[in-house]
């Protein structure tokens, strides 16, 4: 799932992806910042969420996982 | 939508029938859209949200002030899509036996939910640009 700024930079809301067995959060993040510049730029990988609960970089991701990559939220 | 995250206006009367028999003590916190920010006139703002995740972090902001503060209870609404000037844009009611315990639930409210709850604001200027928010960036006032 893309949000915000992450989601006018991939120019989608939403993509569904095939991952090695056993990657983890901060590998996927990697794959994402070499496609999407604005990732890229990005001095530190933002908070990020797997079935709508925020996680460590070190969590493995398994089939069927809802994925997203917060930009700094401004809610209020 | 959904009590904690709505596109519809704000029920904020609705807010001020929380307290309950026991309730001394209602704070009513409401958030509206400003027509500047840092020094940069705004016409409108537009609310993003991860509408499942944002409700659920909402849940959990209400939950875990009740834990801190015994005999409080938090009631959170907060709005989503295009806002004009002057709409509110988040509205939170704690209510609890006594103020000291309102007051600081209410605040501790606003802060959480800025911290963590996936939501973010796209600001509209009046020559026609717009830009994502980021409190990381620049001075941001409480």
């Amino acid at each position: 799932m893309h949000f915000a700024s992450f989601r006018d930079a991939a120019g989608r809301d939403e993509e569904i992806r095939e991952i090695p067995d056993g990657a983890r959060v901060s590998e996927l993040w990697a794959a994402l910042a070499r496609e999407v510049p604005l990732c890229a730029r990005m001095t530190s990988p933002p908070p990020a969420a797997v079935n709508r609960e925020y996680v460590s970089r070190d969590t493995v991701l398994r089939d069927g996982d809802e994925v997203a990559f917060l930009p700094p939220v401004a809610g209020g | 939508m959904s009590p904690f995250l709505t596109s519809s206006p704000l029920d904020v009367a609705a807010l001020l029938l929380e307290a309950r028999a026991s309730d001394g003590a209602l704070c009513l916190f409401v958030g509206v859209v400003r027509n500047e920010n840092q020094g940069r006139p705004t016409t409108a703002i537009e609310y993003q949200a991860y509408g499942p995740m944002a409700e659920s972090e909402m849940v959990k902001i209400a939950e875990g002030l009740t834990r801190e503060f015994p005999a409080t209870r938090v009631s959170i609404q907060h709005r989503v899509g295009r806002l004009a000037v002057g709409e509110p844009s988040v509205a939170i009611a704690a209510v609890s036996p006594h103020r000291s315990e309102a007051f600081a639930a209410c605040r501790a409210a606003i802060d959480r939910i800025k911290t963590t709850v996936p939501i973010w604001k796209k600001e509209f200027h009046p020559d026609g640009s717009s830009d994502w928010v980021d409190p990381t960036r620049g001075e941001h006032r409480d």
